[in-house]
């Protein structure tokens, strides 16, 4: 186990170390203090636990590493994440997982506004609740929420699959609700198993989309 | 982008270092605004009468010319001179006080009014602006301050925040409005002056005639998500503590702790965890179009 310690080190030392490392090693990070750009870039699958509150875009570009925040995290985790696995304990801030293409994002609290906007086949598993506009013009992967949505769910979507286990404000244009059948019901064990968590699949709702939104409608032509 | 920090003190034990707990967090907040500084500070009431602070255009203005030419109309209790600026302790009717300086002094702009609250504001670095007014050495029971990236008006001492919008109130605003201009004008015709071009003094000035028509701070905020338009995370500083609102959208940050000492709201994380005990703090994201707001019971 390496401990590293940003009193001391700044996070471009702690960044070049971290994508340096080989598979398999174990960190340790302390006072991160809300610092930006904590753990970001790392393409080994090595161990990474973050202890304390972090700013903006932790976890920004991942492959293969484990992280875990210990806390709160601030705007754009996990931004473009690409896989293995990010994992906070506590709140995310705005547009987490953002444009993620794949990996398993989880917050055990609740997330803020646009959470997975334009994501791109990455698991993500809140244990609270997300914000407004989340999943806008989500392309693949899932979207779990074991709390309520904010309002404009789903907007613009494209083939992701969203599973809300409270309400939701409202759906976006083009997401409807959708059949939840044994399919996703084993997806969404899967899901909330890799996450650490227990519900049960019966109590949640399946979103999508209408695919309204895939072809111009001719009769919409007068609008342009 | 800007940064805003506000900090309430809670355990009357700390108010003697309000300033010192408040400067590291606008520090903290330079790279989010590296153009200009301010901070609103409440602080030794003066009940018998009013406190008004004021700046110089010029920093060769002449105080002491000041303070024998406004003891010939009033009661002065005391003039506090930091560099081009000046907090005036007046046993007299405010508006009277501040409709005399508008009449007299062109060249002085009143920035604050009211019983508690003092507003310094200067522009150039952070740093230095924490440094030349001495910031760390200020006790009180709370404060607001603001770090300026300018994107929509000059960079200028009286372009920076805080704003005031009426007596013992004042405005940081993390953000841009895009009805500044017509909300300026209709504001004007309804008696409100501005000095400046700067989108947040029409964000201020809103709020001051929204209360002068009656309004609660409450309702005034409530109002305003209906009139401007634009990105915003407000705080606003009352003589008994400070409110925090963000717009509809939602986009400027804001993140909000509590301890049973203090109370804070800032941009980032990171001015927070300057605090003592932030780490154990109960930390939160306002939610949009909500007001959060502490006050002494």
């Amino acid at each position: 186990m390496t401990e590293i310690n940003l009193d001391t080190s700044s996070v471009r030392s702690l960044n070049v170390k971290l994508q340096g490392a080989a598979s398999g090693d174990n960190f340790n990070v302390s006072n991160t203090g809300g610092k930006h750009a904590v753990s970001v870039g790392l393409t080994t699958a090595i161990n990474v636990g973050i202890n304390g509150h972090v700013g903006y875009y932790c976890a920004g570009m991942n492959q293969q590493a484990n992280i875990t925040i210990k806390g709160n995290a601030g705007p754009g985790l996990a931004e473009n994440m690409m896989s293995g696995k990010v994992h906070v304990t506590g709140n995310a801030s705005q547009y987490a997982g953002a444009t993620a293409h794949g990996g398993l994002l989880v917050i055990e609290g609740d997330a803020s506004s646009r959470c997975g906007i334009s994501m791109k086949g990455v698991s993500i598993v809140i244990g609270g609740n997300i914000g407004h506009m989340s999943a806008f013009m989500a392309q693949s992967g899932c979207l779990v929420v074991c709390g309520n949505a904010g309002d404009a769910l789903g907007d613009s979507i494209y083939e992701a699959r969203l599973y809300v286990r409270g309400k939701v404000a409202s759906l976006g244009t083009d997401c409807i609700e959708k059949e939840m059948r044994a399919e996703h019901k084993e997806q969404l064990e899967e899901l909330l198993k890799q996450s650490g968590m227990s519900h049960n699949v019966d109590e949640f709702r399946r979103y999508g989309s209408a695919r309204k939104l895939y072809n111009f409608d001719i009769d919409q032509v007068d609008a342009y | 982008m800007c940064g805003i920090v506000g900090l309430f003190i809670k355990n009357p034990a700390l108010e003697s270092q309000l300033g010192a707990l408040v400067a590291p967090m606008l520090a903290e907040m330079t790279e989010r605004g590296p153009d200009s500084a301010g901070i609103a500070i409440y602080r030794d009431p003066h009940e018998s009468g009013c406190k008004i602070s004021v700046l110089a255009q010029n920093s060769s203005f002449d105080w002491n010319a000041l303070e024998v030419a406004i003891k010939e109309f009033f009661s002065l209790k005391k003039i506090v001179v930091v560099h081009n600026q000046a907090v005036l302790f007046v046993d007299s009717e405010i508006n009277k006080v501040q409709d005399w300086l508008y009449n007299n002094y062109s060249e002085l702009s009143v920035i604050s009014a009211g019983t508690s609250i003092e507003i310094f504001k200067g522009k150039g670095n952070p740093l230095d602006f924490i440094e030349k007014f001495d910031i760390k050495g200020m006790s009180g029971t709370h404060a607001l301050g603001h770090t300026r990236m300018a994107t929509e008006s000059a960079i200028t001492t009286e372009h920076s925040h805080p704003f005031s919008t009426g007596q013992d109130l004042c405005l940081v605003h993390n953000g841009s409005l895009s009805n500044h201009n017509r909300l300026r004008e209709t504001l004007r015709r309804r008696g409100v002056h501005f000095k400046t071009d700067n989108d947040t003094e029409v964000a201020a000035g809103y709020l001051s005639w929204r209360l002068s028509e009656g309004d609660d701070l409450d309702q005034a905020l409530n109002h305003a998500i209906d009139d401007l338009d634009g990105f915003y995370t407000f705080a606003i500083g009352t003589k008994d503590g400070f409110a925090v609102m963000r717009d509809p959208i939602g986009c400027k940050p804001a993140i909000m702790a509590e301890t049973d000492d203090w109370a804070a709201m800032a941009s980032e994380y990171r001015a927070i965890a300057t605090l003592p005990g932030a780490e154990n703090a109960r930390i939160w994201e306002p939610e949009p179009t909500q007001i959060y707001s502490w006050k002494r019971s």
